[in-house]
């Protein structure tokens, strides 16, 4: 299968549905055209394992989601894969690679440089730097980070010129654009959540790992940010993220892994697998009656009232500034 | 007022001298490790000492000035290179904990006579004379012998050195310093080539005026004469270049970036140990450089490079404002000329029977070291930033 | 110039004329001595034309007269010398090469041999000692110290472990004092406190005024230096660090707050009682030996005093309510304040006990080795940071092992090192570790995002 013609007609949901329908719904199963594929990753802290994941294969050009209880150990599993972790198993088994190359040694770095990049769940802006500038470290290969060429402007001035002008295309589809001489320490949580994503997507990259982007985002911003994921998609990028918004999880992902106490304990399409009692055991303990993807747990009423809470926060913080 | 005359005359003396200068490029390097890449360097003060060290011992050996200061170089570049590898993949104390042991160390190692073959070359704790190294380096002056003083027309020449034109002068010097700050901290709209201009010319006003208050008279060549002085100074300059360049560059925007957060950086796929790195070699170098510098007027001796010098460069460093182009060199200017105020005040008007004799010649100069500790703590407190830097930066903590 | 080859060609006349003459004329010899020894014993290396292989038979202290010092040259020939009063001898070299020095055993005192070099590698063949690459222009000084004869070098290395090993642990529970605090600060604040070494030295300038000075009993004295030292802490906390932590401080900042108050204090130190070395009791102490062991009676007791304080320090941590409290706020303050310990009351707890141990920690260091000045913590205080960081920053009990481990290494590696080199060791065995296990003996990795 070329990977040109998969990533090609993913944008339509039919061919999405289509490709996924041959995989089976089970912890670990395989895909058609993995993009990550994970070994026996065991990460033990003390006495506790956060993760322990026999197998897991990530599809080419799709949106994923990654959910599971909180403490489930998905950060701890992005951590591991993307460099900035070592498994306990490393050496022992422990074996993943990226769109087919070996990741068990490579450093964060490299694994970010080699197209898989993620963002945090608490957010890592570069606060005494500004917007624009957190933007411009995004791009890759720049010839000016070089000690040997920096002095020499000549060297690197055209290619700042196309890096500042993609960082300006992306503040402005993340509604940054104003805020691009701010301090990015003196954005609000939101903001920051924002720029890292827009940070991210500065060095083009064949996978982004996204850790609970929408958290503290206000709905409105969520939604053209699910638009952004979804045309991130449809460009041909693959996403895998976490979410506790079963919500936002239903709404844009073509595939659901869920974790549990550190393992994997269902994959499937999102209408599927919330029903799936594996995964409302994981959630709910053992005694429920209630499925996860009920649209009653998260009724408009409830959407609406937390709208209003965001609103009313967003205008406190407003007064604050103005003050 | 001729007390104040010779407290200003000595302060002036200070501030152009070579030795001044010399700090002022180790700071303009610390401030490439702590003010953009965020290294807590507490060795500074190593990196000059093996500067010096490389540099006079080259010399001692026979060999040709520029090899001795490459060899000056290259040791620092090396000590950067074994400090660097252990600890900057770790946590910045580790390096904090790392330099400041090391610089221990090397001026121990500088001191000590335990090894016939190092000692003969280091001389141990009593250190390598001036005259020993110095002659090719004083040989390059372009300078007729003899004696000059700045300015040759000076206050003394107009009304005959009245009160009144000197206070007159010092006016104008404190209200264009002033306007240089507020330039400076861009508190004035002026932007880009105008900004620049203004500063060069509001420092030329400075300096010429400060000359005339306070006129410096000194050798041609000798020791610590002009030579060295202009020598000094143009790398300063030269050092300031340099750093502009490099810090306007994508590579000075890593190293804020990796200052920030090192995570972050790994998560763009930058190569946050090679661009500590950089940093700390670079630095290094200036350090070397400033150490070379800081020996030629005078001698090698371990213990005078020691961890105060490291101290001083911090606390010069945070008093012009760190991550700032000018900071360093304004710091250090203001931190060695106020010790030197600091001393004369105490000596003219606490340790004299004319006016108040509560110390006694020594206490003065540690009363001076005493302020100077306390200073560097009331300035971290209550302006971090220093006199350059930006406020802004400060209202979120990393 | 012409000087000095007068000099030279002086020399060696009077080397030639001593060996000849010295049996016939010793008597006319001893009257002109104190000239013709001065004469003799100075020898100046010329740039490019001579160099000098000079030194003392026995020490400067104890010279040893009448004894042979052979060198051998690169060639093979040999010159003798023989050691005067002051045990000096002298040879001017001509040619640049390996030179070996040798001593006729016969003249040495009876019942005593020359010390082989404690370097092996400048251990030459039959006893003699090696002075390689020897360069004109250059002085070289091989050591002559002689030792008693059947002197057993197996039993010798092992009583000198014994001994530096018993020094290395009295070092080590001496820093374990103040690295223990020094550990607990960081773990708490998150303060590298580096004025904590001026604290040691606060401890033994406040014994000397109180116990010296003041004349109060040792005893009494060294309990007020902890508490005056503990209110040191507790009055800083109070007015600096708290105000600090509430306004939110960065650590950077912080830590150069640190190094200003250290700053201050050194020099307030030169203020009051100058650059001079000052000593808590002025009677030399008495000492024991126990089989090859030998020990001050001032030293038994600060280890004895160090330990049982230490062991209290750790029960108290382990067993009592604020022991516990004080170690979940080293692990995660938020967390410990969220779950209801006053973390404030326990950080000012921990700054009051932090300065009382360094306080006790100066005055016993004092106490051993005879003295405090200005710059008395300033020399530990690498050791300090080796120990807190080898244990693991911010665990106590980490501090524990790390000062012990530094406290040995800087006690032993004289042994196979030039004692100038011993705090290098120090460093070189922490960079080893920082390169294989970073987050120190005890320590836990950090969470990343
Ligand atoms: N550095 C660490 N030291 C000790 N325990 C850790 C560390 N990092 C993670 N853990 C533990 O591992 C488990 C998994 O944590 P992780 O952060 O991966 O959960 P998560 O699934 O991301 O949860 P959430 O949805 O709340 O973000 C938790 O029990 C956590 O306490
Ligand atoms: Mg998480």
């Amino acid at each position: 299968m070329s990977e040109t013609t998969t990533a090609k007609g993913l944008a339509d949901p039919a061919a999405r549905r289509q490709l996924m329908s041959g995989v089976e719904p089970e912890p670990g199963s395989s895909k058609p055209d993995p993009i990550l594929k994970v070994d026996n990753i065991v990460r033990q802290f003390g006495g506790i394992t956060a993760v322990d994941v026999d197998h897991l294969e990530v599809q080419r050009g799709i949106i994923t989601a990654l959910i599971g209880p909180n403490g489930a150990g998905k950060t701890t599993f992005f951590n591991l894969i993307t460099g900035f972790d070592r498994p306990t198993s490393a050496g022992r088994g422990a074996h993943w690679s990226f769109d087919g190359a070996t990741l068990d040694r490579t450093s964060a770095s490299k694994v970010a440089k080699s197209g898989m990049v993620r963002t945090f769940q608490l957010t890592k802006a570069l606060s005494r730097m500004t917007v624009m500038d957190n933007m411009m470290l995004g791009a890759q290969n720049q010839a000016g980070e070089n000690l040997a060429k920096c002095l020499i402007k000549p060297f690197w001035s055209a290619q700042e010129k196309q890096v500042e002008e993609k960082a300006l295309a992306l503040l402005d589809r993340f509604s940054l654009l104003e805020k691009r001489k701010d301090y990015a320490g003196s954005l609000s949580g939101g903001q920051r959540k924002l720029l890292e994503m827009a940070r991210a997507l500065m060095s083009d990259p064949k996978m982004i790992m996204l850790d609970e982007p929408m958290a503290g985002v206000n709905p409105a911003l969520t939604q053209s940010l699910l638009g952004h994921i979804q045309s991130l998609r449809d460009e041909g990028t693959t996403v895998l993220f976490v979410e506790h918004d079963m919500h936002v999880v239903r709404h844009i992902s073509d595939w659901v892994v869920v974790m549990a106490e550190g393992k994997l304990v269902a994959e499937g399409p999102a209408d599927s697998v919330m029903s799936n009692t594996a995964v409302i055991d994981a959630y709910l303990g053992a005694h429920h009656d209630t499925d996860l993807g009920d649209d009653a747990l998260l009724s408009d009423a409830t959407l609406e009232q937390l709208e209003a809470e965001v609103a009313a926060e967003e205008a406190e913080r407003e007064e604050e500034q103005r003050s | 007022m001729d007390d104040i005359q010779g407290i200003l005359n000595a302060m002036m003396r200070t501030a152009v001298d070579p030795q001044t200068a010399a700090v002022a490029i180790a700071v303009i390097g610390l401030n490439i490790h702590f003010g953009y890449t965020g290294l807590i360097n507490i060795g500074q003060s190593a990196f000059m000492l093996l500067g010096a060290y490389g540099f006079a011992i080259s010399i001692t050996q026979g060999w040709p000035l520029p090899v001795a200061i490459l060899v000056g170089l290259a040791v620092a570049f090396v000590f950067a290179l074994v400090l660097g590898v252990p600890t900057l993949k770790l946590r910045g104390d580790y390096l904090a904990i790392v330099t400041i042991s090391a610089a221990e160390i090397i001026r121990y190692v500088g001191r000590s006579g335990g090894y016939e073959s190092l000692s003969n070359l280091t001389n141990a704790a009593q250190g390598i004379a001036g005259s020993q190294y110095r002659t090719p380096f004083t040989d390059l002056s372009p300078f007729p012998t003899g004696t000059t003083q700045l300015l040759p027309f000076n206050y003394l020449d107009v009304a005959g050195g009245s009160t009144v034109v000197r206070l007159l002068g010092w006016l104008v010097v404190v209200a264009a310093i002033w306007t240089a700050v507020r330039i400076g901290r861009r508190k004035v709209g002026l932007e880009g080539s105008t900004r620049t201009l203004a500063m060069v010319g509001l420092t030329a006003l400075v300096v010429v005026l400060l000359f005339f208050l306070a006129p410096v008279s000194q050798r041609n060549t000798g020791v610590n004469g002009w030579w060295f002085t202009v020598v000094a100074w143009i790398l300063v300059g030269i050092s300031l270049i340099i750093v502009l360049g490099l810090t306007r560059s994508p590579w000075g925007r890593a190293l804020k970036g990796v200052r920030e957060d090192e995570d972050a950086m790994r998560s763009l796929g930058k190569n946050v140990f090679a661009i500590k790195m950089q940093a700390l070699i670079i630095g290094g170098l200036f350090g070397a450089i400033g150490g070379m510098m800081y020996v030629l007027p005078a001698a090698v001796q371990p213990d005078a490079l020691g961890r105060s010098i490291t101290f001083f460069a911090y606390t010069a460093l945070l008093l012009g404002g760190a991550a700032t182009i000018w900071g360093p060199v304004l710091g250090s200017l203001i931190f060695f000329v106020g010790r030197v105020f600091l001393i004369g005040v105490a000596n003219t008007y606490l340790s004299s029977d004319d006016y108040l004799n509560i110390m006694n010649g020594q206490q003065t100069s540690q009363f001076a070291f005493i302020i100077v500790g306390v200073a560097l703590m009331l300035l971290v407190i209550f302006r971090p930033q220093g006199i350059l830097g930006d406020k802004r930066e400060l209202r979120f903590n990393v | 110039m012409s000087r000095t080859s007068v000099l030279e060609r002086g020399v060696v006349a009077r080397a030639a004329a001593f060996l000849v003459l010295s049996l016939l004329v010793a008597p006319l010899l001893l009257l002109l001595s104190s000239r013709s020894v001065e004469a003799a014993t100075l020898c100046l290396p010329k740039k490019d034309e001579t160099a000098c292989i000079a030194g003392t038979m026995g020490s400067r202290a104890e010279p040893i007269e009448g004894v042979d010092v052979t060198l051998t040259k690169p060639d093979g020939s040999t010159e003798t010398q023989t050691t005067e009063k002051d045990g000096k001898f002298a040879f001017t070299i001509t040619e640049p090469g390996n030179y070996l020095v040798g001593v006729d055993e016969e003249t040495l005192p009876k019942g005593s041999e020359l010390r082989p070099p404690a370097n092996a590698a400048l251990r030459g063949p039959e006893g003699t000692i090696k002075v390689d690459n020897v360069q004109l222009g250059q002085n070289y000084g091989p050591v002559l110290t002689v030792r008693p004869k059947g002197f057993d070098d197996s039993t010798s290395k092992w009583d000198e472990f014994i001994q530096s090993s018993v020094n290395g642990i009295r070092l080590g529970l001496l820093l374990a004092l103040a690295s223990v605090g020094l550990s607990l600060i960081y773990g708490t604040t998150g303060i590298s406190n580096f004025a904590h070494a001026e604290q040691v030295t606060l401890g033994g300038m406040v014994g000397y005024g109180l116990v010296n000075v003041a004349g109060l009993p040792l005893v009494v004295g060294g309990i007020l230096v902890v508490i005056i030292c503990g209110f040191t802490g507790w009055f800083q906390d109070r007015i600096l660090w708290q105000p600090l932590r509430r306004r939110g401080l960065g650590l950077t900042q912080l830590m150069i707050v640190t190094i200003g108050l250290s700053l201050a204090m050194q020099y307030a130190f030169q203020y009051t009682v100058g650059a001079r070395t000052v000593r808590v009791v002025v009677e030399t102490p008495e000492t024991r030996d126990f089989g090859s062991i030998r020990i001050t009676d001032q030293s038994l007791w600060a280890m004895g005093i160090a330990a049982v304080v230490l062991a209290l320090v750790g029960l108290a941590l382990l067993r009592t309510r604020i022991g516990r409290a004080t170690r979940a706020v080293a692990d995660n303050p938020a967390l410990a304040q969220a779950s209801g310990i006053d973390t404030d009351k326990v950080i000012r707890l921990v700054w009051t006990v932090a300065m009382g141990l360094s306080g006790l920690s100066g005055i016993l260091y004092a106490l051993i080795v005879n003295g405090v000045k200005w710059d008395t913590g300033l020399q530990i205080l690498l050791l300090l940071f080796a120990a807190v960081t080898l244990g693991g920053l911010g665990t106590a009990f980490g501090a524990l092992v790390g000062s012990l481990i530094i406290g040995l290494v800087v006690e032993l590696s004289p042994m196979v090192i030039p004692g100038d080199f011993k705090y290098a060791a120090a460093l070189l065995i922490l960079i080893l570790l920082l390169l294989v296990r970073p987050q120190g003996l005890l320590g836990r990795p950090q969470r990343v995002g």
